[in-house]
């Protein structure tokens, strides 16, 4: 009896816990969108707060210009070697300019500026947030009747949006440099051909696509990094206090890290 | 449950059969089991009871953070759970928090944690703000150390701040959740002086949650005693004991160390 009770009830506990699952990621889902509202909200409130836009600016765009520095310069160096390589064997080296920029333009700038900015300033930022939840700041601005969108998550927002593309162009710039010591200081390609290859092949359009990239990755970033942190309370399985902070915290870097690899491939099959 | 006068001028806020729980769906914890209660104005009113009784969970229902499964909860005449973003917004400005951890934000100083709310609720101007802020300081014995950080003071200052910060709007009712806990008995002492000397002067109503029993009821007009959903509420504290229900009157014999009547 209890062994038949068992097999009949069994499909229904999956189908409940399945169904539980993905009321869950509604959820999650509708409760992200509304914080997105919401944050966007935050920045058309008065009074903006123009002192915490000044203070993220500095974290998240000045802060970071050290490692997106050495990650370009590596990259674009590494670019430049393996460029060379590949090319001579088809004796085109004259294309590496060509090569070197529209990957970094394209592709690696926004791609591994955001995964840089993601692992330094967004798990900052679900810590920061997380913490003051944990610990009833968060509520305690609510109860003074202090809207913390408006407060301390929209600057952030804002802060993002402006220091990514700026990092992203800084990232080309080094990338590019970096490319044109390897390939034209180290291993004897012409500097002009460089440059020239480099002019005759980089459109417009692939400076969009690169801009239109590091936009919607920031956007991603800080949406993910300050959401998760707004709600750590609230994400199953996360646990309580200081374990729950550091949870969410790996995994909102997880998270925006792979949204930014997915994005990356959907608006390169869109916009190419 | 507790009848409730609801036609009462004189209360500040009145619970009308609320029930709140927590959990998912096929496992919900209920903490509140239609509950009512009226805290008058202008008095202290005690929560009490043992740990993950809902005390706390009064608060933000009280505040809105949190909204219940079914009942009323009135401020004035509000219904809190009824109210929208920006009504609810307003009804806080009625109210001074104390937080069990004080709450104070960690980037900025004394002085800066004070002077918050009247920066971003009130049009005062740079100087107003700094007087008023000063007197406030003075008031509660934190001059020199405005210039602090919150993890540079002790609990007991950190209390301090975070009372001086919730009376900076001139609140009409002040909440104080679990105000004493991790402090020591001389601190707690002045603590509850502190909170006398403010209200006196103030006149606010108070609701103090609390677990700090029976000390806590020195301060009290009213007591509620809180535990597994349902509540009982005194006036004096003599009266417990005496209570009709038997958990209330076991929690005496093992709190207040009183003999079962």
């Amino acid at each position: 009896m209890n062994q038949s009770n068992k097999s009949i009830f069994f499909p229904v506990r999956i189908a409940g816990g399945l169904g539980e699952q993905a009321l869950y990621l509604l959820t999650d889902l509708g409760r992200m969108g509304l914080f997105l509202f919401f944050a966007v909200a935050g920045l058309l409130k008065h009074p903006f707060r123009f002192r915490e836009l000044i203070k993220q600016l500095c974290f998240i765009g000045a802060g970071s210009v050290t490692v997106i520095f050495f990650t370009a310069l590596s990259t674009g160096m590494v670019l430049g070697l393996q460029g060379y390589y590949s090319l001579s064997k088809f004796g085109a080296e004259g294309m590496l300019g060509s090569a070197v920029s529209l990957s970094l333009i394209m592709e690696l700038g926004p791609v591994l500026t955001a995964l840089m900015v993601a692992g330094r300033a967004g798990s900052a930022m679900c810590a920061e947030i997380g913490i003051m939840r944990i610990s009833e700041q968060i509520d305690a601005l609510e109860c003074m009747s202090i809207d913390p969108f408006r407060y301390f998550i929209s600057p952030k927002f804002l802060a993002m949006l402006l220091s990514v593309p700026l990092l992203t162009a800084l990232f080309d710039v080094v990338g590019i440099a970096g490319g044109y010591v390897a390939g034209v200081n180290l291993m004897g390609v012409n500097g002009g051909a460089f440059f020239a290859g480099m002019q005759q092949s980089v459109t417009n359009h692939d400076i969009i696509l690169g801009v239109v990239k590091s936009y919607v990755f920031a956007l991603l970033l800080v949406w993910i990094c300050t959401g998760r942190g707004y709600f750590v309370q609230k994400i199953r399985g996360a646990g309580f206090g200081a374990e729950s902070v550091s949870k969410v915290t790996t995994q909102a870097v997880v998270i925006s890290s792979i949204s930014v690899l997915i994005f990356d491939y959907l608006l390169t099959a869109v916009m190419l | 449950m507790t009848p409730t006068n609801a036609s009462s001028p004189e209360s500040a806020i009145r619970f009308i059969n609320v029930c709140k729980s927590f959990g998912e769906w096929n496992k919900r914890h209920l903490v509140l089991d239609q509950v009512s209660f009226v805290v008058p104005k202008g008095q202290t009113t005690v929560i009490a009871g043992g740990s993950g009784q809902g005390k706390s969970v009064i608060l933000k229902l009280i505040l809105g953070l949190l909204r219940p499964d079914s009942g009323q909860i009135l401020v004035g005449t509000k219904d809190v759970s009824a109210l929208g973003y920006k009504a609810l917004q307003e009804l806080r400005m009625l109210f001074g928090v104390l937080f069990q951890g004080a709450a104070l934000f960690d980037s900025l100083t004394v002085f800066e944690n004070i002077a918050l709310p009247l920066k971003e609720r009130t049009k005062l101007s740079h100087e107003e703000v700094r007087n008023r802020v000063t007197a406030t300081l003075e008031q509660l014995e934190l001059t020199g150390h405005e210039e602090k950080f919150p993890a540079q003071l002790s609990g007991g200052m950190k209390k301090r701040v975070g009372l001086a910060r919730a009376l900076q709007l001139e609140p009409e009712i002040v909440l104080f959740d679990e105000p004493t806990t991790g402090l020591d008995p001389v601190m707690t002492r002045e603590i509850y002086e502190l909170f006398a000397a403010t209200q006196q002067r103030l006149g606010y109503t108070a609701v103090i949650v609390s677990h700090d029993i029976p000390q806590v009821f020195t301060l009290a007009d009213q007591i509620i005693l809180l535990n597994k959903g349902e509540l009982d509420v005194f006036t004096d504290e003599s009266q417990i004991p005496h209570s009709s229900k038997p958990y209330i009157r076991e929690f005496a014999r093992l709190v207040m160390g009183q003999s079962v009547v």
